[in-house]
């Protein structure tokens, strides 16, 4: 242990010392980075690899499953009808994202106020989860029509779920001995709840949030599946249906890439909101 | 800057009762516990785990009403006691999301006083306290010792007169026990508040304290009350003499008789 800090300042000494040793530690940070971030990589690229050489040696028809490149392809040809389509779908998974947040925070807070409310709505919360959402999207059209609001309805109602459980149990984690503290240094109700009990639900609420965003851009596009006329799950639909089985699956590409964007985009707001949750955790003591 | 409520100074316990009920069976925790803290005294309260040493302090903070028996406060009955004397427990109870510095504010923060002015007060008192350059510092980043001490130094910003210590240094190791028993009587002479400490260390109890008082296992009651007539300063080195060991004998022997 001591041997490592020693060796570290040096580093760190080598590092302010001169351009050279900037460069090394620049390099050696490099270094890091790419050993993090190289294997799932490499993974990625060996299976889009193994999938490219199948399709080609294999000589599998473009409609049945097309190779990577043929997806990139299809994707690149068919951007103008792609983007209006995408940006559809944004808009639809961001608002019921927003709706999901204000709604799920809401119960949460609810469910906080008292046992009676937790038991009562609880078992609700998790009925809202049994009922199959390819079975209700058909309903959500028939009673709200064709715009954008069913879809947003489908995103809030695959969303406020993990939003509400997280928070509620983070409001519920709170330190009892921290409470008794607290009240014994005069504080009422209202302080206890934003010094303690807000700040310490909020690592919990950015998890729940993140399960949130895993399912909101797939919530969007089953919302679109059953009826709309923009979106990428229309445009699944119809392409699928002409047998443009490339385009399906450049619109699933884009489901993904959309999804992986927003959960990093996530993760940062939450180092940025929650740097104590991570003051800790970034210092790591390596044998040398 | 300290506000009138924080001038209780005196604390007596008269009588003291009070049982829980666990699983449907009465447990007395305290069973009539008289008890005395004068201006300025450091009174040391030791007993064996689960006596109803926590049951007490969170009576005469105000957190528990007893069964029966008073709690006088500069020989007046207080009925709303809540907030009139600080309070530490062994955990340091940071709060993770707050720098040193924020941290430390907080009793002041609650009862609505400036924040620049306790930042101040605050910022000053660092070096005293062993935290100079670490107000920007997140709690999880500091050692244990220093996390203590930051709890003191909270319970300080609070400007109680009197301050109840509930096993502060328990779960440090006992070298930094010692350093920060030495540092705590420094910052106790130079304040001179009234302490009541509660620990389950019978030598910290002797070094500590001008008055110990035993307590017994449930139902808590005081078994002996003890003046320790060692001179102040205190030193490490008293911990060997003689005087020292013949208290530590009575001290063991009270606790250990039925």
């Amino acid at each position: 242990m001591e041997s490592g800090e020693l060796d570290r300042s040096s580093d760190r000494e080598r590092g302010s010392a001169s351009a050279g040793g900037h460069l090394y530690s620049l390099l050696k940070q490099g270094l890091r980075l790419a050993r993090q971030y190289a294997p799932p990589l490499l993974l990625i690229v060996l299976l889009l690899s193994v999938w490219q050489l199948t399709t080609w040696l294999l000589k599998v028809p473009k409609w049945l499953l097309p190779s990577p490149w043929q997806i990139v392809v299809a994707g690149a040809e068919a951007r103008e009808l792609l983007g209006p389509h995408t940006w559809q779908t944004l808009k639809e998974t961001w608002v019921g994202l927003g709706l999901a947040v204000v709604v799920g925070l809401g119960l949460a807070l609810v469910i906080d106020l008292s046992p009676l409310l937790r038991r009562t709505v609880y078992p609700l919360l998790v009925a809202s989860q049994t009922v199959p959402i390819l079975a209700l999207a058909p309903l959500l059209i028939i009673w709200f029509g064709y715009g954008i609001l069913p879809k947003v309805i489908v995103v809030a109602l695959v969303c406020f779920f993990p939003i509400v459980v997280s928070t509620a149990d983070g409001l519920r984690m709170a330190d009892p001995d921290l409470i008794a503290l607290l009240r014994a240094m005069g504080a009422n109700r209202r302080q206890v709840f934003l010094k303690i009990r807000v700040p310490g639900a909020l690592p919990s609420f950015f998890s729940g949030f993140k399960i949130a965003i895993t399912y909101s851009v797939v919530g969007a596009v089953i919302g679109e599946w059953v009826g709309a006329s923009r979106g990428l799950g229309i445009f699944m639909i119809r392409s699928s249906k002409n047998f443009l089985t490339d385009r399906v699956f450049a619109a699933i590409a884009v489901t993904s890439l959309l999804s992986i964007v927003m959960f990093a985009a996530v993760m940062l707001l939450e180092r940025a909101v929650l740097p104590w949750y991570y003051a800790r955790r970034e210092e790591v003591w390596e044998e040398v | 800057m300290s506000s009138s409520r924080s001038a209780v100074s005196e604390i007596e316990l008269r009588e003291v009762h009070k049982a829980f009920r666990v699983d449907g069976r009465l447990l007395t925790a305290l069973g009539g516990l008289c008890l005395r803290a004068r201006e300025g005294e450091f009174v040391v309260l030791i007993g064996p785990s689960g006596c109803g040493k926590s049951t007490l302090l969170n009576i005469i903070c105000g957190l528990m009403e007893p069964d029966s028996g008073d709690v006088l406060f500069d020989g007046r009955l207080v009925r709303d006691r809540i907030g009139l004397v600080g309070y530490m427990l062994q955990k340091d109870l940071l709060l993770p999301w707050r720098k040193v510095l924020d941290n430390v504010i907080l009793g002041p923060e609650i009862s609505g006083m400036d924040s620049g002015a306790a930042r101040q007060e605050a910022q000053s008192l660092l070096p005293l306290f062993g935290l100079e350059g670490f107000e920007e510092s997140y709690p999880t980043t500091l050692s244990g010792g220093m996390r203590q001490r930051a709890a003191l130094l909270r319970t300080f910003l609070c400007h109680r007169q009197a301050m109840l210590l509930d096993e502060p240094f328990g779960a440090l190791d006992a070298l930094t026990r010692r350093q920060l028993q030495q540092w705590l009587l420094e910052v106790w002479h130079r304040f001179q508040q009234t302490i009541i400490f509660v620990t389950h260390d019978v030598d910290e109890a002797i070094y500590l304290a001008d008055r110990v008082y035993v307590m017994s296992p449930r139902p808590g009651v005081i078994k002996l009350e003890l003046d320790i007539p060692l001179a102040r300063p205190r030193r490490p080195e008293m911990i060997t003499s003689g005087e020292f060991g013949a208290l530590k004998r009575e001290l063991l022997s009270a606790l250990g008789s039925p």
